[in-house]
């Protein structure tokens, strides 16, 4: 069987993954509305879920989308929409293939011609991604377990504890933006796009709770990040 | 409390079910290209490979597990750790989701609302990616086009500033710690930038820390 890159057995494959990622989402997705209905959850709360969530998930889904894009001149079109419509994300697909692909000698910017070095590549990727899928069935009720014996000795730490461990991640990621300031001016635009982002969160708020616009709730952060995103077009321009 | 348990125990079963189903679908995937191509690579060669990504990869598998499965409860961290994309997608939208509810996770309510809001992320993700591969050729020139390349390069700072402010404005006293160490110590050490998955643990710890001995000392309120 010749080997193609964009063959339409990749594109099989690629299809039979991605219908299996809408169909747990759709089977989640049903059980969690069900689960609301009986219980007699607002269905505004449950509308405005759905609603501010497909919203904010259309830009990171747009720069995911540039992911495919980019290791397609490497892997082709089929194995990136597969690999970043499941479990993993750019930056690890990205060095996972490109740890397979020296192995051959291959460097990630030709595309790979080579069946053997293809399916190696292939091989490492699922197997530096996989043991999220064996540890979570394995341990996801005893963390549970743990957690909810922890905040049955004392709620109000149980709170604490959950709010403390939300901003560890966000000051790990905020940390980050900063990385680069030492480098000059230039190093600087992704901080001032983290104060343009949070500005614009900030006017938000003031508008929903001072001018009551309550529908712009759902939209706050969405509108935040792209103002974000375009302001950081701006800002490359006039001193990048 | 017993509802959610029991709402819990159910989606435990099915949640391993799909999750395990998932396990073996992966390895089908270079298993069914092997065969087609009739090409197996050797073992060696995939280990070298492996040796590359898996002592980091696999460290910060569990390290995410640890952190992120309490933000996202039960229903939301079986679909959200096979669905991917968690740190940049998964988690702040569900974050989001239930800070605009209202509900906190633990309950039956923040439970709901971070399954819906992780199960209606991947749709749409799914759906957009889809549609982008079939509209790669008209949709290359723009998503590679010069002018945009600084909005994709600056996704994480536009989002995690938008988020910082719903969290740090109401929990600044918490926030203030590990906010400061993390600026000071991606400023001296400019390499964390690409371990930013191992530095969450870090800032989780401080921020616990914090959060702790500022409730003991009462600045927190609620303290026993």
């Amino acid at each position: 069987m010749a080997f193609s890159l964009n063959s339409g057995f990749l594109y099989l494959v690629a299809g039979v993954v991605i219908l299996f990622v809408l169909a747990q989402s759709s089977f989640f997705l049903r059980r969690a509305l069900l689960q609301a209905r009986k219980i007699g959850m607002d269905r505004r709360v449950i509308g405005s879920t759905i609603r501010s969530s497909a919203v904010f998930t259309v830009a990171p889904a747009l720069a995911i989308l540039l992911g495919v894009l980019s290791l397609s001149k490497f892997l082709g079109l089929p194995l990136p929409w597969l690999r970043l419509s499941i479990l993993g994300a750019l930056t690890y697909e990205l060095t996972a293939a490109a740890s397979a692909a020296s192995s051959f000698g291959i460097a990630v910017t030709d595309p790979v011609n080579d069946p053997a070095a293809f399916t190696a590549i292939v091989w490492v990727m699922t197997l530096g991604i996989i043991p999220g899928t064996i540890l979570i069935p394995l341990f996801l009720k005893k963390i549970q377990k743990g957690l909810v014996t922890l905040k049955n000795r004392d709620q109000v730490w149980g709170e604490h504890l959950m709010t403390a461990l939300f901003l560890g991640m966000i000051s790990a990621f905020s940390g980050m933006v900063f990385s680069k300031v030492t480098t000059g001016l230039q190093g600087w635009i992704p901080v001032f796009v983290l104060l343009f982002s949070a500005l614009v969160m900030g006017l938000c708020g003031l508008a929903i709770k001072r001018g009551r616009a309550k529908w712009l709730t759902d939209y706050a952060l969405p509108v935040s990040i792209l103002s974000g995103m375009a302001f950081s077009v701006f800002i490359t321009r006039v001193i990048g | 409390m017993n509802d959610l348990k029991t709402y819990n125990d159910q989606v435990h079963i099915y949640g391993r079910i799909w999750m395990l189903t998932a396990f073996v679908l992966m390895i089908l995937v270079p298993t069914a290209i092997g065969l087609r191509y009739s090409s197996w690579p050797s073992l060696t060669v995939v280990l070298k490979g492996l040796l590359g990504v898996a002592p980091i990869f696999w460290t910060v598998a569990v390290i995410e597990i640890l952190t992120f499965t309490p933000m996202l409860g039960t229903g939301g961290s079986y679909l959200g750790f096979v669905t991917g994309n968690l740190t940049n997608l998964k988690v702040p939208c569900a974050l989001y989701a239930m800070e605009n509810a209202g509900v906190s996770q633990g309950t039956m309510e923040g439970e709901l609302v971070s399954t819906m809001a992780i199960a209606v992320s991947s749709l749409v993700t799914t759906l957009i990616i889809a549609l982008g591969v079939f509209l790669m050729v008209p949709l290359t020139p723009l998503l590679n086009s010069e002018a945009l390349k600084p909005a994709f390069d600056n996704i994480l700072p536009a989002l995690f500033g938008g988020l910082m402010v719903v969290y740090v404005g109401r929990n600044w006293k918490i926030a203030l710690v590990p906010f400061v160490v993390m600026i000071i110590l991606f400023i001296s050490i400019e390499a964390l930038a690409h371990a930013v998955s191992l530095m969450v643990p870090v800032g989780a710890a401080l921020a616990i820390a914090a959060a702790r001995i500022l409730y003991r000392k009462g600045f927190l309120g609620g303290e026993k």
